[in-house]
């Protein structure tokens, strides 16, 4: 019993320890970009690296899911005779919800991983090491360039999944199922109010956050070789996706 | 008023620690003094109460058998690590309390040359070699393809501008890590096993060419070798680690001649004395 308490208390102490690693790594970044913000050059690479070269997953994604929201939405508005309100439906759905959460998602498995694997694979191969030595500021190139990156690219990104959805739910609802497109309009017209489009504005600059803090994070203190970086690349995907979860239920619990 | 405004800004650095005071001591001969270094990770003891000098303006070498903790005594002098306890003074300045802008500043003063180069594996050979001067001078672009041309002839490589790391060998990839060392005239070049895994021929061509190097621009070296006699041909002093401590130091020759077992067996490569393959 006693070695059950010693165990379950050394791994508490261990993930609080690691929370607080977590979140000294933040901050310090955060003042990096405050401080020595770098050359533009380096933030430009990174909203090419995730937002540009996101774009084609982003869109494939958002169209299909705008596609399926226009297909369910119908039949289950068609049951009381409101097939007029499914643009409202389906832009309610992607602007509040779907949108921010899906295009983090998606952002996440394809740049969040990079993330990792890079900044892993430079530590491995003590290419921040070698950073190190040359006097140079390892947050203020690897880090710092990566969250502004994903702060201006992931919200960017979202906007791209609305419209690209909205018109998917269009392709199925109107041109499809034969909703009237005026009607489609006209209600989303009606519905969306500034507030819907600011909270998820906030909710995908947050996971923006999210993503690149997790992704480096995992990176810079990846394990050794590469099966440490696997694992850190494993740990950052996971992490990132759960907690976009968690934190998108808090923000739409007070945001509502 | 000049002097009441330095005292001003001294004081208030030194109490709201914002930028602490750097310690300095005098460097005499040596450019990089260890004192009483101990370094452990986890339980095992790597360096321990370690003392050394490293001859300013020379070539010294850290010979010694694998694990005993070589690169983490290299690491300790560029504050790449912290030692537990001791001091590492460099150039006068006590580096091993350093942090922040002090340690970055202290560090202008170092090259390095990893183990396996190190080179940034998303760039090509030319931003490489560029990366330190775009990032720490306002050189213009003419300015500073010139110094990396400059750069890479120095070490004996043209047209390789456009090729990145993984389409290098491994000699190649050492002489653009040393070109990339060299850059910015550092005082202090350190090399990690700067020719391990490579055939004999371009293991003595990079000899010769830290030998070069190192009298045209007259830095002191501290090399990590195992290769024995070679290293002995280019190196003013050399140093022996073994079990966490320095255990024989002095001119090549001399270490060459050295009555000491351990020495006597590692530069021997014999299979029987005190060094034991498994510990």
């Amino acid at each position: 019993m006693l070695f059950f308490v010693d165990k379950l208390g050394a791994k508490t102490l261990g993930v609080l320890q690691e929370m607080g690693k977590m979140l000294n790594f933040l901050v310090y970044a955060l003042y990096k970009i405050v401080t020595t913000p770098g050359k533009p050059i380096h933030i430009f690479k990174q909203i090419h690296f995730i937002g540009a070269k996101s774009f084609f997953v982003i869109f494939l994604t958002a169209a299909f899911t705008g596609m399926v929201l226009g297909l369910q939405g119908y039949y289950t508005l068609a049951k009381f005779g409101s097939e007029g309100m499914l643009g409202a439906a389906v832009a309610l759905s992607l602007i509040r919800e779907l949108g921010p959460v899906l295009s983090a998602l998606m952002v996440t498995g394809r740049a969040g991983s990079a993330i990792t694997t890079e900044i892993g694979i430079m530590n491995i191969t003590e290419q921040i090491d070698a950073l190190r030595t040359m006097a140079l500021e390892p947050y203020k190139y690897l880090v710092a360039p990566k969250i502004i990156g994903a702060l201006i690219a992931v919200p960017l990104l979202c906007a791209i999944f609305d419209v690209v959805g909205i018109y998917g739910g269009y392709l199925v609802g109107v041109k499809l199922l034969g909703v009237n497109p005026g009607a489609y309009f006209h209600e989303m017209e009606n519905s969306i109010v500034w507030k819907d489009v600011y909270s998820g504005f906030f909710k995908s600059l947050s996971f923006g956050l999210i993503i690149s803090w997790v992704s480096c994070y995992k990176g810079y203190y990846a394990g050794h070789g590469a099966e440490g970086v696997s694992r850190a690349t494993t740990a950052a995907v996971v992490m990132s996706s759960v907690m976009i979860l968690i934190w998108d239920y808090f923000l739409t619990s007070v945001l509502m | 008023m000049k002097t009441v405004i330095g005292s001003a800004i001294k004081v208030l650095r030194l109490t709201t620690g914002l930028q602490p005071a750097v310690r300095k001591t005098e460097s005499g001969p040596s450019m990089i003094r260890l004192i009483n270094v101990t370094k452990s990770f986890d339980s095992q003891v790597v360096l321990n109460k370690l003392s050394m000098d490293i001859l300013t303006g020379k070539i010294t070498s850290i010979i010694g058998p694998s694990g005993e903790g070589k690169s983490v005594l290299l690491k300790h002098m560029i504050g790449l690590l912290k030692p537990d306890s001791g001091e590492v003074v460099a150039d006068g300045e006590v580096i091993s309390s350093m942090r922040g802008s002090n340690l970055n500043r202290a560090r202008e003063k170092f090259g390095m040359l990893f183990q396996n180069a190190a080179l940034f594996d998303s760039m090509t050979v030319f931003e490489n070699v560029a990366f330190p001067l775009e990032e720490k001078t306002r050189l213009s672009p003419a300015e500073i393809r010139d110094r990396v041309h400059e750069a890479l002839a120095h070490v004996g490589l043209k047209g390789i501008d456009k090729k990145y790391p993984d389409m290098l060998s491994g000699g190649m990839k050492k002489r653009v890590g040393l070109a990339r060392a060299l850059l910015l005239n550092p005082k202090i070049i350190l090399f990690d096993e700067p020719t391990t895994g490579l055939d004999p021929i371009i293991c003595r061509a990079i000899h010769q060419l830290i030998r070069d190097t190192h009298r045209r621009f007259g830095y002191t070296a501290v090399i990590v070798s195992h290769e024995i006699p070679e290293i002995f041909e280019i190196s003013d002093q050399v140093a022996m680690l073994y079990r966490g401590q320095i255990i024989e130091q002095g001119k090549a020759r001399d270490i060459q001649r050295s009555s000491h077992p351990v020495v006597r067996q590692f530069i021997n490569g014999s299979l029987d004395g005190p060094i034991r393959l498994v510990t």
